[in-house]
């Protein structure tokens, strides 16, 4: 049986946890979703945009340099940081978009953490010519002042959230609340496969072209399909957009790379899938941060893309039937990460991307032999300049 | 029959409207709640709806937030008001829902939730971000208990989830007045009315309306035409003004009384 099931369902994961005055609009959003997948027009006009606008399929490049300082590792790269703004963000941001055009909405908004969806969606909006309302935590226009200025550059209204942890949970309760009040001609422009049913489903197959891409590329270099797929876990859209096409081949191992921040032995990483409980958190089942009295956790990484205490329920599902395994890596660890890539290859990742590069130093480790593997390369590292000038030359 | 629905059948009986009243457990302090809720019951209030605060109250506008946040702050949590509802309890049959969002009740697990509610006094529960289809264990076990799984209808719902809804609520159906979180002053709009009377025709349940209703003639116009009216942010808004204040607890009475003499 294919997941999710017809509620939304990933084994005991997902659903739709929102207040009634949604569950329509859901209901409504999921029978647009499901027409145009089989719709030759919509397809059309995606598949045009992704290629003429966005700039796919991205390449698949070969580490040379990388592989030969692993030693055992093999990398290819999937591009998606070549894409138009800069990260695999804008797959799923056209597709929405032209949901929400075809559902007759006029407004659309977002919430945003490091600011790549936000801008992501921001583009999508000036492209298609809809209002855009962006929110984003107070903590994080700070981290990330580029991408506000970028946005509103591109006529979008960046709100700063100031309640709670002033992150992007406290931007995802902001924008909830915004769409509950304005359901009638607003769409919610959801960045990563979490939230209510369909959400987690419709990312992931807006996204589910960088795995089709990579799988397709690599067959064609290698003749063989690749032993690792690797990328970095927020809420995990690029992870699901890269592993969907795999889930089939068995014999081909799927990692998600957590922030452990400080260190999974603290209380600040954003680590649900390795310390989280099962809980619900904006509209869907899934791990995540909590404390025992059900109050959620703020989450710490030094990637504000990855600082989220909950992950799509797809993941939390892979992970418990054992399909894909999930690490995690320290934000230390990720600016070493950072600063391999960039030096070895000329590549200078986002901080989120740099955790899923950090992770390959610790599989080079543990292959016993010569394996291939394929890195979502999710976006470049231009926005980051700010918080990683601190850490350089340390 | 538990004390939800005999209160609904007595003020049927009367041909009166209920009254009932939002406040934020644990704002100031846990105390002042339980005298609250003495004071509510004393000044005409139907049912009290105790909300657990939660670190990310989703349905809920600026009022009821910082409201959670002062609870939260002084560390209230679900075993603390269970332990006030039932020291409440030894003093007043007052009916009493616990309004919550779903993942504190989801951590302390559900079976054990409603044990504990039904051991304490505890009569409803309200979980706005839980669906009846996304319920089924909570309200077989609430079922069991004689809890009262209380779910809601909003203006966007459609004629076939409204029937499926309120075949699912037990104690009252609560209808949301407008599109927007909770404290949205949007005034109450004409539509509303031919909406509550459709839900009105699809049950013998009571259909009670809250969400944004604020003043004595808001309570007036919706008593027209619902079972009952529910107050939340006008409530915590006042008990917010006075906080610190040696008089909340008759303050707040004195306004919820405004309230209540409408019906």
């Amino acid at each position: 049986m294919s997941l999710p099931d017809r509620h939304g369902h990933f084994g005991e994961f997902g659903g739709k946890y929102v207040p009634e005055t949604l569950m329509a609009l859901l209901d409504d959003l999921e029978k647009v979703f499901r027409s145009v997948k089989s719709d030759r027009a919509f397809q059309r006009e995606f598949n045009d945009y992704l290629k003429e606008y966005a700039g796919r399929p991205t390449n698949l490049y070969y580490a040379q340099r990388l592989s030969a300082h692993l030693s055992r590792l093999k990398v290819y790269l999937k591009r998606e940081d070549l894409l138009h703004t800069g990260a695999h963000k804008i797959n799923n941001t056209l597709g929405q978009v032209l949901i929400a055009k075809r559902m007759g909405k006029t407004r659309i908004i977002a919430e945003t953490g490091a600011g790549q969806h936000g801008v992501a969606t921001a583009t999508a909006a000036a492209l298609m010519g809809l209002a855009c309302v962006v929110y984003m935590g107070a903590e994080d226009m700070k981290r990330q002042a580029l991408n506000v200025d970028r946005m509103r550059l591109l006529g979008a209204d960046v709100i700063p959230v100031t309640s709670g942890s002033r992150t992007l949970k406290d931007a995802m309760n902001e924008a909830i609340r915004d769409w509950v009040a304005n359901v009638g001609n607003t769409f919610y422009v959801i960045g990563s496969v979490a939230g209510p049913h369909p959400y987690p489903v419709m990312v992931r197959d807006f996204q589910s072209c960088i795995g089709k891409e990579a799988r397709r590329q690599f067959l064609s270099k290698e003749k063989k399909l690749p032993d690792y797929v690797v990328a970095c876990v927020g809420g995990g859209s690029n992870a699901m957009g890269l592993f969907h096409a795999f889930t089939k081949d068995r014999r081909v191992k799927m990692i998600g790379v957590e922030a452990a921040g400080f260190g999974l032995n603290t209380s600040q990483h954003a680590a649900p899938l390795a310390k989280g409980d099962i809980g619900v958190l904006h509209g869907s089942k899934s791990k995540l941060l909590d404390t025992k009295d059900g109050q959620i956790r703020i989450a710490h990484s030094i990637a504000a893309g990855l600082d989220y205490p909950g992950v799509g329920p797809e993941h939390s599902y892979l992970k418990k039937i054992g399909r894909a395994e999930y690490v995690s890596v320290t934000d230390r660890e990720a600016l070493s990460g950072l600063r391999l890539l960039a030096q070895q290859e000329g590549i200078i990742p986002a901080l989120e991307t740099a955790h899923a590069v950090a992770y390959l130093e610790k599989l080079a480790r543990r292959v016993n032999r010569k394996s291939t593997v394929i890195v979502c390369l999710s976006g470049r590292g231009d926005k980051d300049m700010e918080s990683i000038k601190p850490h350089i030359g340390s | 029959m538990n004390r939800i629905d005999r209160k609904f059948k007595e003020l049927k009986t009367k041909r009166k409207k209920a009254f009932i009243a939002f406040i934020t457990a644990g704002d100031p302090d846990l105390a002042t709640t339980e005298k609250l809720v003495l004071g509510f019951e004393q000044a005409g209030v139907d049912v009290v709806e105790l909300g657990v605060p939660f670190s990310d109250p989703l349905a809920d506008g600026p009022t009821i937030q910082a409201a959670s946040q002062r609870a939260l702050g002084n560390k209230t949590n679900l075993e603390k008001i269970f332990e006030a509802v039932k020291r409440i309890r030894r003093r007043s049959s007052v009916p009493i829902a616990l309004m919550t969002y779903y993942n504190p009740v989801f951590r302390y697990g559900e079976a054990r939730f409603i044990s504990r509610a039904k051991q304490c006094g505890v009569d409803g529960v309200i979980i706005p971000d839980l669906p009846p289809e996304e319920a089924l264990d909570l309200r077989r076990a609430a079922q069991e208990a004689k809890i009262a799984t209380v779910f809601f209808v909003a203006p966007t719902t459609t004629a076939l989830r409204m029937k499926r809804i309120v075949a699912a609520a037990t104690g009252f159906v609560y209808y949301v007045s407008m599109t927007g979180v909770t404290g949205t002053n949007k005034g109450f709009a004409k539509e509303n009315a031919a909406k509550i009377r459709a839900a009105k025709r699809m049950t013998q349940k009571p259909v009670c309306v809250g969400f944004g209703v604020t003043t004595p003639a808001d309570v007036r116009s919706i008593a027209k035409i619902a079972d009952g009216v529910i107050v939340g942010s006008a409530i915590v808004r006042k008990i917010a003004r006075n906080q610190g204040n040696k008089n909340l607890v008759r303050n707040v009475t004195a306004f919820v009384r405004t309230l209540t003499r409408e019906l």
